[in-house]
């Protein structure tokens, strides 16, 4: 079987007569370098996914001009940016709206570093992968920030400034989410949160943790309906207003590649990553092939989101972190606790706990912050002006 | 410590996503939080009430069409009226009964287009607004078949119609009541329960009812903070008076009202045209009398009709000439968009977008 482990062996033999750290520096170069093509390609394709996708959830057609289904339309579209007039505008700091694209991108493409697509196939395994992935996910606020605030635009400052107070607040309940996984799997390792996984996917034993993980994440990658800082009818494009040509690609290729990246990062931490399904595990399929399918659902359910649902006020957000996810969040910590304490083998029992209190969660939640409460009031014709009278 | 905060002045439009044409709102916003609003308006003013003056009294069909363009019947009907008020036009049973048919179906286009641009600016991304298209398409496509036109439709003329119906008309319309009360269902199942619809427009931009009408709102806007007024009751015009349908009334007044009166005014104009297909027969639709230059008589006239956003008013005064010497109209897009600052000032910017959307302008009609 391939992976990237026995690929990087082997380029280590091709490189063998060259010094050792030399080879190490060389092979790594050549692995991290095709992982950035293969996803930059990655994320064009899905640019394309995502538009037919979205069509077709609204009875339209779609890119379909160029290739089979329109599939080469991302080409078209690069291009026509490549070829586009590169406008910095006069009143914006330069040297930071030249940077904000490129750490953008440089962020979401380092989290893949650590993150195992397959058995044995990651450019590195550290000890502590998880960390690492919160911490590089939060740089992207700052990117954003920088992105906004140097463009001199009021818009974009609005945007910058959303993007500052969200992406901080659904950081804490995201982190605070995976300290029930931390504590099962006794690792920060991503490697070892899949192994830990070959018996009961973490979606199954903590689906609390699963939702607020997902819920978080996405208001991260600020989409529907958490897509503050962008706002199309709101703030025209937030952050990214000012930027046109090969940086709005760049911009539009990291976001792109971020619903990528959500999903995969779930895969790993809740589905079980590339371990096959229990019921069909007699399937000769690779594991990195579980892992693609696995995410692939969960960027298709991601575009669900995004075609249908409207999108809250920020205020509504900001409340929704603080109110709904970081309880759910804690309670979720508490629970786990609990149950490695005194009932630690007994899986069963365990999914059984967790998944009434989930279900119990989500109806108060739902009944007591929801708007159920409001009933719909009778109308009553106003006594000021009624024809009937 | 204390941190220094000023005030920030930001234009909305004209050039924005959720402007609805060429409108700007001088916005002063104190974070998130409006401060206060000024409207600008005249990006789309073409004189249409002075080149009224100019023209003959069939011409000026032509262009109302252009005031409020996605409404053309209804401005037609309002200008039609008007004139055969001025000149005391007979009209025939029948043409009277086609109209009510077109000016209900333009009332269901311009209301599935409010619907689906306000959840367009609640940032449903499209896809409220795609499904409100295809119903709206099969009414365009109605108008087609009627007159040839889809957007700019000139299909009524001071004493009747342009022409009468062809067959294929009516077989599309029966399937059109056939299948759009589904569809609307199917629009308030996506909607009308939608949590997050709900958190956004529930007890947002709320109108009393002295407010709404001292600043004399009308249609939607006035019906939803539970006024019951609607002209086509109130003052009877072509042959609503010989029809049964309900006026809809909200109870809160707030942007969410302004939705579920729209919906619920369009199975009403469901209603009024079934019925009107059973009433009408066959007879003349255009009164032959009236010569192709109308020579009004010295006098003045004004028509008010329940027009999909509002009284929609036109205001004749002739000197005996072959066109008017002045011509007014009242424009309800422009008139309900007076409570814009009482409804958001305090409220976020989405907000702001939400209450502007649910006002449901069109910048031909504001501007003029």
């Amino acid at each position: 079987m391939i992976s990237f482990n026995t690929l990087n062996l082997f380029l280590v033999d091709l490189l063998s007569f060259l010094p050792d750290k030399l080879v190490f520096t060389i092979s790594g170069l050549i692995m991290s370098v095709a992982i950035c093509t293969f996803l930059i390609g990655l994320g064009s394709v899905y640019t394309w996914f995502e538009r037919r996708v979205i069509a077709r959830f609204q009875n339209r057609s779609g890119p379909n001009r160029w290739g089979p289904f329109g599939i080469l339309q991302p080409i078209a579209d690069a291009v026509k940016l490549l070829i586009k007039e590169d406008i910095i505008p006069a009143t914006a700091d330069k040297m930071v709206f030249i940077a904000a694209p490129i750490i953008f991108l440089c962020t979401t493409l380092l989290v893949y570093a650590f993150l195992p697509l397959g058995i044995d196939s990651q450019l590195g395994n550290i000890n502590v992968a998880l960390l690492f992935v919160l911490g590089i996910t939060s740089v992207n606020a700052l990117s954003v920030f920088m992105a906004g605030w140097a463009s001199r635009n009021k818009y974009a400052t609005l945007g910058a400034i959303r993007a500052v107070a969200m992406l901080i607040s659904y950081e804490v309940p995201m982190a605070i989410s995976l300290m029930g996984i931390v504590m099962v799997s006794q690792s920060l390792s991503l490697v070892g949160i899949v192994s830990a996984q070959s018996n009961i996917p973490f979606i199954i034993l903590q689906p609390l943790g699963a939702i607020t993980f997902m819920i978080a994440a996405i208001a991260e990658m600020s989409r529907a309906p958490f897509d503050m800082i962008e706002s199309e009818s709101e703030l025209i494009g937030g952050y990214i207003t000012e930027y046109a040509g090969m940086k709005f690609a760049v911009f539009q290729l990291s976001e792109f590649l971020a619903p990528i990246f959500t999903a995969s990062l779930f895969t790993v931490l809740f589905l079980g990553g590339s371990n096959p399904l229990k019921f069909l595990e007699f399937l000769p399929i690779p594991g990195i092939l579980w892992f693609a399918s696995k995410s692939f659902v969960i960027t298709a359910i991601l575009l669900w989101f995004r075609s249908t649902w409207p999108r809250l006020r920020i205020d509504q957000i900001m409340g929704f972190a603080w109110k709904v996810l970081m309880p759910a969040a804690i309670l979720n910590t508490l629970l786990v606790g609990l149950e490695l304490v005194f009932i630690r083998d007994n899986y069963i029992l365990q999914i059984i706990i967790n998944m009434l209190i989930f279900v119990v969660f989500i109806y108060l939640i739902a009944n007591i912050l929801g708007q159920k409460r409001l009933k719909l009031k009778e109308p009553v014709p106003s006594e000021l002006a009624n024809m009937d009278a | 410590m204390s941190l220094n905060s000023e005030l920030v002045t930001i234009n909305f439009g004209p050039q924005h996503p959720s402007m609805h044409g060429v409108f700007r709102l001088r916005v002063t916003l104190d974070g998130e939080t409006i401060v206060d609003l000024e409207p600008v308006f005249g990006y789309l003013h073409r004189g249409t009430e002075k080149l009224a003056e100019e023209r003959t009294y069939v011409q000026i069909v032509t262009l109302t069409d252009r005031l409020d363009y996605v409404a053309s019947m209804s401005n037609n009907l309002a200008y039609v009226s008007a004139v055969e008020k001025l000149c005391n036009i007979e009209v025939p049973k029948r043409a009277s009964y086609i109209r009510v048919i077109v000016a209900e179906l333009q009332r269901i286009a311009s209301h599935l287009m409010a619907t689906g641009f306000l959840l367009n600016d609640l940032g449903a991304f499209g896809t409220p607004l795609m499904y409100c298209f295809r119903e709206r398409e099969k009414i365009l496509d109605l108008f087609e078949i009627l007159c040839g036109a889809r957007i700019t439709l000139s299909y009524m003329r001071p004493g009747g119609i342009f022409q009468d119906t062809p067959q294929e008309f009516w077989n599309n319309l029966e399937l059109f009541l056939e299948s759009m009360p589904n569809q609307i269902d199917e629009l308030e199942s996506l909607i009308t329960g939608n949590e997050i619809v709900l958190s956004r427009t529930r007890d947002v931009g709320i109108l009393t009812p002295e407010q709404v009408i001292d600043a004399s709102l009308s249609g939607p806007m006035l019906r939803a903070s539970s006024v019951k007024w609607d002209l086509r009751k109130a003052n009877p015009y072509e042959i609503y008076d010989e029809i049964d349908f309900d006026v809809p009334i909200g109870a809160t007044g707030d942007t969410f009202d302004r939705y579920l009166i729209r919906i619920k005014e369009m199975r009403e104009s469901l209603k009024i045209i079934t019925q009107c297909i059973n009433l009408i027969k066959p007879g003349p639709v255009r009164n032959e009398d009236v010569p192709l230059i109308i020579r009004a008589p010295e006098g003045e006239a004004y028509v008010g009709i329940e027009g999909p956003k509002g009284e929609l008013g036109f205001y004749l005064v002739s000197d005996g000439g072959i066109s008017p010497y002045r011509c007014k109209i009242r424009a309800p897009s422009f008139i309900n968009l007076t409570l814009l600052k009482e409804m958001t000032a305090g409220g976020k910017i989405g907000d702001l977008i939400v209450n502007f959307g649910s006002i449901d302008i069109v910048l031909g009609e504001v501007d003029r």
